[in-house]
């Protein structure tokens, strides 16, 4: 036991330490590169007067290294900073954003995962047979798809030509549970066909490769049916490599949202981000990215460690 | 030289096609790129055959313009990725030591922000003008052409000929150009066609997002940013740079699976 906490928390560790490098180069983005970010706000009209009082403003005449501490020491302390445009608190004003888009999340999350596996089951049971090579197209043509095509798709059918659901996803907090869920069924769906290819593959790749070993084998030779080799042998050793599957596809999903944000108006992180690159509104787009990152270092990192808990082949690295 | 298989053979021309369009695109396009020549979002008509835009445009020839700058930008965006990748790839697994070190985890640290995430980031600092998303999209995607050339370099590195290459004096220049490059290259031209779909993929994106290529030029994303209010109305102009971005996609892809098969059996039995 004592070496699989150790690993854990070797991992946990590491996660720590690629969000720390990952703020630096979030701060380098944003601070160091070439463009002046007084002058991107004010554009190339500004007078040299305007443009020093924002840099003071800013506190941009401190040295890098001082404004890097002082920014993480803030976000440590939970205090995000101060929006430029709007002049509001930035945690305030993405906590409500940040609750919508993983509600979101949760719900294309809730549609995709059994989904992914029904369907990776169905395409083992039926290798190489039509409906396995029926799935395997649909999926690997939905790859191709942009994430606003399927959701301009998704609109056009169930929202102007059945009026089925609302084709703008508006939420505000008085709204009942079902509303929500109402609202966010479109763009949710669209999630859904954007993550289920790839979930779906890798599920059928991890179960196919549990099925190559010899107690499948076994259990096959002593005539259990192929559907109860697959339930009661291959699945409960490939619900690992499966976890692992479905936590990247998660981490994959953290970019998918920003573009669904934007198609259907929902008032959740991506739109926010994105509405304020255009402003360049830096501090936001820094605390934007930070979060994203950190949502999808966690997911990949929680990914890796049920990797080590499944395989004990894991903990004993060479 | 074997026949080429059907569906490589369809990839190869509908690929070309696209190519060819976005090279010839002043003389093959009906109207000019901007002039408004009917009304607001017109249904196809004879002279105008996918109707006209939500400034009364023609969305034919937007379409067409709009494939010269998106497929332009991926392109020079995958020679980046690919030549800088795959040379400090390569580079990573000849020198091995703190040099491999160094490289490999910066590559890790820059893959642990997503993409767009990343790019939306730097972009807020940036001008956005098409040489920026150029060089930004190009070093983002660098990193997996880095991972893959430095893996297979690896793999290379240790084989026989690179020995008695190394035997004979060989500096590390020649080592990388000619005998590691010309091994690794099936692996790396197949994913040349997977980074291009994917850089495709992030312009347009980007461009969605008003971030990318700036009006009034037109590009595939761009051109369903500037038409997707028409949706509402049921009018599917917006879905027209879609369609043709998921059909290059494809016909890309068919004709790199071709390539990656026809190498690897080459490789599997010489004079077969």
């Amino acid at each position: 036991m004592g070496i699989v906490t150790r690993l854990v928390a070797q991992r946990l560790a590491l996660g720590l330490l690629l969000l720390l490098a990952v703020s630096v180069l979030i701060f380098i983005g944003t601070q160091i590169l070439p463009g002046d970010v007084a002058q991107s706000i004010l554009g190339q009209s500004a007078t040299p007067q305007a443009l020093a009082n924002l840099r003071r403003d800013l506190g941009l005449n401190e040295p890098a290294i001082t404004r890097y501490f002082s920014w993480l020491g803030g976000v440590l302390t939970g205090d995000l900073g101060t929006s430029l445009t709007s002049g509001g608190n930035i945690l305030s004003e993405i906590s409500t954003r940040l609750a919508n888009t993983l509600f979101l999340a949760a719900v294309a999350a809730v549609i995709a995962v059994p989904l992914a596996i029904f369907l990776g089951l169905l395409a083992v049971r039926y290798r190489e047979r039509w409906p396995d090579k029926l799935i395997s197209a649909v999926t690997l043509s939905t790859i191709s798809l942009p994430e606003f095509f399927i959701g301009y798709v998704l609109i056009l059918l169930f929202a102007v030509q059945r009026q089925w659901f609302p084709s703008v996803a508006t939420v505000y907090p008085s709204m009942s549970f079902l509303a929500r869920l109402d609202a966010v069924i479109l763009p949710a769906l669209t999630l859904t066909m954007v993550i289920l290819a790839h979930m779906m593959r890798m599920t059928r790749a991890a179960i196919l490769n549990v099925m190559q070993s010899a107690y499948v084998e076994t259990a096959e030779l002593k005539g259990l049916s192929t559907f109860q080799v697959i339930w009661k042998h291959a699945f409960p050793n490939s619900i690992a490599p499966i976890v692992n599957v479905v936590m990247l596809n998660l981490a994959y999903l953290v970019v998918g949202v920003v573009v669904v944000e934007v198609v259907f108006v929902y008032p959740g992180m991506g739109q926010y981000l994105v509405d304020h690159v255009s402003k360049r509104d830096v501090p936001v787009v820094q605390a934007c990215g930070l979060i994203f990152a950190a949502v999808y270092i966690g997911l990949n990192m929680i990914a890796d460690i049920v990797a080590i808990l499944a395989n004990p082949r894991l903990r004993h690295p060479k | 030289m074997k026949r080429i298989p059907p569906a490589a053979l369809i990839g190869l021309i509908i690929t070309s096609l696209y190519f060819l369009s976005a090279i010839f695109a002043p003389v093959i396009s009906p109207y000019p790129m901007t002039e408004i020549v009917g009304g607001v979002w017109d249904p196809p008509s004879a002279a105008h055959w996918l109707g006209t835009d939500n400034i009364g445009r023609d969305l034919l020839s937007r379409m067409i313009y709009g494939g010269r700058t998106t497929i332009f930008i991926a392109t020079a965006a995958t020679v980046l990725s690919f030549t800088s990748g795959s040379v400090l790839g390569f580079t990573a697994a000849v020198l091995g030591g703190w040099a491999d070190q160094l490289l490999s985890r910066f590559v890790d640290l820059v893959m642990s922000i997503p993409t767009l995430i990343f790019a939306l980031v730097v972009l807020s600092v940036m001008p956005v003008t098409i040489p920026i998303l150029i060089v930004v999209m190009g070093f983002l995607d660098a990193t997996r052409v880095f991972r893959l050339s430095r893996a297979v370099a690896v793999d290379i590195n240790v084989m026989d000929f690179v020995e008695a290459a190394k035997l004979r004096g060989e500096g590390r220049v020649w080592i990388i150009f000619r005998e590691i490059l010309p091994n690794a290259l099936s692996p790396l031209v197949a994913e040349l066609g997977m980074r291009f779909i994917f850089m495709v993929l992030f312009v347009s994106t980007l461009s969605f997002l008003g971030l990318g290529v700036q009006p009034p030029l037109a590009d595939w994303g761009g051109i369903v940013k500037e038409n997707k209010d028409g949706i509402v109305y049921g009018i599917g102009a917006a879905l027209w740079p879609a369609v043709a971005i998921a059909t290059l996609a494809i016909s890309v892809n068919l004709v790199a699976d071709w390539v990656l098969n026809r190498t690897t059996s080459l490789k599997g039995g010489r004079g077969g």
